[in-house]
Formats: C-alpha cells, structure tokens, sequence
C-alpha cells in the first residue's frame, strides 16, 4: 500500500512516518459536521432553512468533500473505499427513515383513539364519533385462528414429508411447489377462495371461511419452509439411537425429532401467524366488509383488523377527522400485534434454542 | 413403543431397505403416518392445481365475452383494458427494484461486513421490523404522511428537471404519484433483498476474502473482488424474488397511487397507470357479473406474472446450487 512511498509534499507530519498519507481520524466527523452547517446555510440563502434539505444536500457534500479530499492526501484506492465505506453506512440509515418516519406517525395519530370504547365497540350505527374495532378484533381471531387449523398440520406434516421421508421426483416437486406457493401474490389467494365459494355457495359469497382459506394459501408455505429447515438440522444420531433402540420411525419423528425442534417450530408457527394477520387483500376480497359483529364464520362477511383499517381510510364520512383517528389506531394496534408476534416467536426460538442445537 | 425381535417374512424381503440385513416388521402406524404425510405433500400441489383451475374457470367468462358485451357490462375490452395495468405494475415494480436493490444490498454489506459484529444482529432485526409493518399501514402513512411531505420535492424536480421525460408533464398536486408509489414499494421490499444478500455475503468463502486483504487489498476492493462475484446468483435470486413481491403488493399501492386505466412513463403526474392488483382492490367490492369475471381474468394475468418471475429466480437459484462446488 501507500505507505512505502509517501511524497514529500503531503507529509506535513514528519514526526509520525506512519500515520503520514492517512487522514487523522477525527476527519470524517469534522467535514460530516462542516457539510451539514454549509448545506444549512445554503438553505438559508436559498429562501429560508430547510432542515430535511439541510441533512440530504449536507450529506452529498459530505460524500463528495470527504472523496477529494481523501483522494488529495491518500490517493485513489483508499478514497474509493471510503466512498464505499460511507454509501453503505448512509444506505442503512436511509431505511432508518421509513421506519422510525412509520412507527412516529402511527404513535403520535393513534393513540389519540387508543381507548376501552375503540376495543369494546363494533362500528354498528356509529356515525361520525366513538365506535370501534371490537368487531374486527374477533374477526380477525377468527379468520387467523382457522387459517392457523388449516395450516399448521398441512404444513407440518408436509415438511415431515420432506425431510424423513421424501426423495425422488415428488419430493423436490413438493419443494419447487412449495416456493411457487410462497410467490402467489396475496390478491390472488384471495381470488382463488372467492372463485372457490363462488362455485360452492353462488356467486357474491363473502365469509369468514373464506378468508381462512385465502390465508392458508399464503401461510403453508411459510410453515413447510420454517418446519422442514428446523427438522433437517435435527442431529442424525438421534434418530439412529431411537432406531437402535426398535423403536418405529412413526414414534421416532413424533417422540423424538419432532420434540426435539418443538421450540423451533412453535416460533416459525407464531411468525408465520405474524406474516398473515397484517394481510388487506384477500380478506377484504374473501371475507368482505361489515360494521357488526358477526361470530358465524360460515355466513355474511366478517370484518378484520386490516380490512377495518383501510375501509375507515378509504371510505369516510363526513367528518373525515373520526373516521381517520380510527384508521390510524387501528394500524397502531396492527403494528402492535404484528411485533409482539414476532417478539414472541423469536423469544421462543431464543429460549428453547439449545434443544435444536444437540450434539 | 417396544417391539420384540420380529421374524424376518422371506416375501418381504425384496422391500426392505438395501443395508439391512433383517426386513422391518410392517408397522400399521407407519404406514398410516407416512400415508398422512405423503398426503398432505400431494395436498399442496393439488392446491396450487386447484388455485390455477378456479382462477382460470372463473376468468373465462370475461376471456370469451365479445369485447362489445364487456364494453357494456365489463371494463371495457380485455386485453385494451389488461395491457395498461399490466403495464403499471411492471413499471412500479421495475423503479421499486431501482431505488431498493442499491440500497438494499448496501444494508447487507453494512451488517455483514461493516458493522462492528455485536452490533450486526441487532442491527438486522431493526431492518426486519419493516418487514413487520403490514401493507395496509405502509398505505395509509403513504398516503396520508409521505406523499403531502414529498410533494414538494416533486414539484420542484418536476420544475427544474422536467426536461428529463418521466419527470415531465403536470405535476400532481397532491403527491400520490407513480414515484411515491414505487418509493414505498422500495421500501416494502427492502427487508427481503437485505435479508437475502446478507445470508449470501456471509456465505462468502473467509479464505478468499482473508486471502485478499493479505494481497494489500482495500476493505472495498476485497468486497468486490471475493464477495460479490461469490453472490452473484444470490443476489440476481434475492431481486428476482423482491420483484416477485413488488408486482403482486396491492394495498399500498391501491390507497397511495392515483391511478388510471392509461400508460404513462411519467412519474411526477396525477395521471399514472395502476396496477393490475391495486385495480382488483379498489374495484372488487363494487363488482358483479361480469365485472368480477374481469377482475379474476386480471388476477389470473398477474399470478402469471408473478409465476413466471419466481420460477427464474429458482432456477437461478438451483443452477447456482449445482456449481457451487467452488468453496
């Protein structure tokens, strides 16, 4: 690298050879802090301060001061690794944005409507103020709550299939199947259930049924690939020890692989609930919209949390401002299910790791 | 669970596993839980099966309908009315992929090969908490938070930049453009490209990269010489597979996009095509007859779509398996 030959020229610090040809560490901070205040101060000559302006034209200043900068002193590789160096961090603070941009818009305009009455009360008669998700929340119990009965035993038994017994060419049509599955785009499910309750029931039949199936569609998949991944890593002597022992593969792959990946698979269940539950779409194609109550999932469409949410969006009264305030804490109260789920399913996969990491 | 020494049937002897001396004893429960297990295997494809026949048998009507009946009952002709929206879908996705994948696989790079390595997990949970928000929130924050912000940024590009064509035209008043449609795509698709090119970067062969630092390579210089040629496959599978989610993303697209039935390259406009999925959303819950009938034609040209996008990124994938003998 460079500092075999450092050219007399740059090398003002002549005490320290080794550091000579670098750039002193507190450079990055210095033009970071530098670009931004000049950027600012562009805004303010440029019709008055923009602090969003500020940060994004500081930011290209800073790639672009830093690069000549670095180039001048250090030469060309080095600068390019540090333009490397720093496109990767700023990429990973750009999907900051969103995320934080979400989750404070979500807080601060839901929570205002984050009371008993919003998880007590249907929507039934409610115009204007009040009312509630009470409806969608046992609508979406129970859709989720069947598409988890559907799913869970296809998906399990499946990828059983798959990692004890399956080779040859079903086998790997499953798998292939199986992640075709994965890529069916949500509307489609959704589609595919209304067509199905179309021929079963006539046309126009929306229910909760309905929107079981359409979420089975999507949440199989997820449970064969989480499942088989967690069977496959189940150690082999295991099974060995338990054949040894006469026991018969059946009661092997239940009293033993499978128990010894149960935390494993319970987390990839409660994930693949949390991949389902937030699904628009097909329940509001399959299962439809309501303002009431409805406890039969077999008849009349049924309201979920996230069909709640956009109907409130998109189909406002008069008042917009109520109607709002409920989309906005019907979403806070998704992003909530939605990430306790996922904690959950990770604390279990967490806390019962060892168990699948045997010897 | 016990079972005493079993006496080895000569009849079958030729259906016992070739590296067992002694034939296992026929078990009711084995057969029972392989047959349960097979079954639900077969369940699946029939499914898929299923999904594709009632799709298609559903869609026919529309399919055969003369386009002057369709005129009248429909949406208009089929494919008149299918080509535009399809059109809007693979444009969306199409800029989705653009601003995502750059961004995307630089996040993978951050926390495989920057971040300090106690900071990378959790680091990779944060970005996997987008994949947490469902759609329908990303909509409404799209909607009603993102596009009046950003509005104004397209209209000054929109002003000062409008000689370059997709930033031409009249702009939107109200930010619910193509752009900010295919922004909050990219940023729905975000945690999928990261979390399958970070699996990837990792993957990457220590020998090769420890062998390039040793040779005086430059951290970046390392990256591009041993990881992403490495990841090549990977990557191309990872963005085949965002796409496959872009195309098929209805709500936020449905609540954020003002969309017509036009094609338009421009993407600063009030005017913009929609997509194929966003079009079924908005429209399915006023649909009968024929109009339904349409809306699943149009869903079945979707799930073609997608179909044909997701089993390129798995062949991808599998050729990338068989040659992968390399590390």
């Amino acid at each position: 690298m460079s500092t075999t030959a450092t050219a007399p020229k740059s090398s003002r610090h002549e005490a320290s050879s080794l550091t000579a040809g670098q750039l002193p560490s507190w450079s990055t901070w210095v033009a970071l802090v530098a670009s931004i205040v000049v950027a600012a101060l562009l805004t303010v000559a440029f019709g008055g301060f923009n602090l969003v302006g500020a940060l994004a034209l500081g930011a290209l200043l800073f790639l672009v001061v830093m690069h000549v900068w670095s180039m001048s002193v250090e030469g060309g590789r080095k600068a390019v690794d540090r333009l490397a160096k720093h496109l990767v961090v700023a990429a990973f603070v750009i999907a900051l944005i969103p995320l934080v941009w979400v989750i404070w818009s979500t807080l601060t305009q839901g929570l205002p409507r984050m009371d008993v009455t919003f998880f007590t009360n249907s929507m039934r008669s409610v115009v204007g103020q009040g009312g509630g998700l009470a409806h969608a929340l046992t609508g979406t119990l129970w859709v989720t709550g069947i598409a988890t009965l559907i799913s869970v035993p296809i998906g399990l038994l499946t990828a059983v299939y798959l990692s004890e017994y399956g080779h040859g060419r079903l086998a790997r049509g499953i798998t292939f199947f199986v992640d075709v599955m994965t890529g069916i785009p949500s509307i489609v499910a959704g589609l595919f259930a209304y067509s199905l309750m179309t021929m079963l029931r006539g046309p126009g039949t929306q229910n909760g049924l309905a929107g079981a199936i359409a979420l089975s569609v999507l949440m199989i998949p997820v449970v064969v690939r989480s499942t088989e991944e967690l069977l496959r890593i189940v150690p082999n002597e295991l099974r060995e020890a338990s054949y040894a022992l006469g026991v018969p593969k059946w009661a092997t792959i239940m009293k033993v692989v499978i128990p010894t990946a149960i935390s494993g698979i319970v987390s990839g269940v409660i994930l693949a609930i949390a991949r389902i539950i937030g699904e628009t779409a097909p329940l509001m194609i399959a299962a439809g919209f309501t303002a009431s109550q409805n406890m039969n999932p077999l008849n009349n469409a049924m309201m979920t949390m996230p069909v709640f949410v956009y109907d409130q969006y998109a189909h406002p009264g008069v008042p917009v401002a109520p109607y709002h305030e409920r989309a906005w804490a019907g979403a806070l109260t998704l992003i909530l299910l939605v990430m306790a789920l996922n904690l959950l399913g990770r604390l279990i996969a967490r806390r019962f790791a060892p168990k699948t990491a045997g010897r | 669970m016990s079972h005493s020494s079993s006496s080895p049937s000569t009849t079958e002897r030729q259906e016992s596993s070739e590296n067992s001396l002694v034939p296992a004893k026929k078990r009711i429960g084995d057969s029972v839980f392989k047959g349960l297990s097979t079954g639900s295997g077969v369940l699946i494809l029939v499914v898929l099966a299923l999904v594709a026949l009632f799709l298609i048998m559903q869609a026919l009507p529309a399919l055969t309908t003369s386009p002057d009946l369709l005129m009248q009952q429909g949406y208009g002709p089929f494919w008149s009315w299918v080509i535009p929206i399809a059109f809007g879908t693979v444009y969306s996705s199409f800029l989705a992929l653009l601003f995502a994948v750059p961004v995307g696989m630089g996040i993978a790079l951050f926390i495989s090969h920057y971040a300090p390595r106690q900071l990378a997990q959790p680091l990779g949970y944060v970005i996997d908490l987008l994949a947490a928000v469902p759609s329908v929130v990303f909509g409404l924050w799209g909607a009603n938070a993102f596009a009046p912000s950003v509005n104004t940024a397209w209209i000054w590009l929109n002003r000062n930049m409008g000689w370059f064509p997709p930033f031409g035209g009249q702009a939107s008043g109200t930010g619910r453009t193509m752009l900010t449609a295919s922004l909050v795509l990219a940023v729905m698709i975000l945690p999928i490209i990261t979390s399958l090119c970070r699996e990837v970067f990792l993957q990457a062969p220590k020998l090769h990269e420890e062998a390039a630092l040793a040779l005086g390579a430059t951290r970046w210089e390392m990256i591009r010489m041993s990881v992403l040629p490495f990841a090549r496959a990977g990557i191309i599978s990872a963005v085949m597979l965002a796409l496959g989610r872009a195309l098929g993303e209805t709500m936020a697209v449905a609540m954020i996009l003002s969309g017509a039935n036009v094609i338009n390259w421009q993407v600063l406009t009030g005017t913009n095509s929609n997509t194929i999925a966003a079009t079924i959303a908005l429209n399915f819950p006023e649909a009968f007859g024929l109009r339904v009938n349409q809306l699943i034609a149009g869903g079945l040209v979707l799930f073609v779509i997608t179909l044909a996008v997701n089993m390129l990124a798995r062949w991808v994938v599998s050729r990338r398996a068989a040659f992968s003998g390399a590390n």
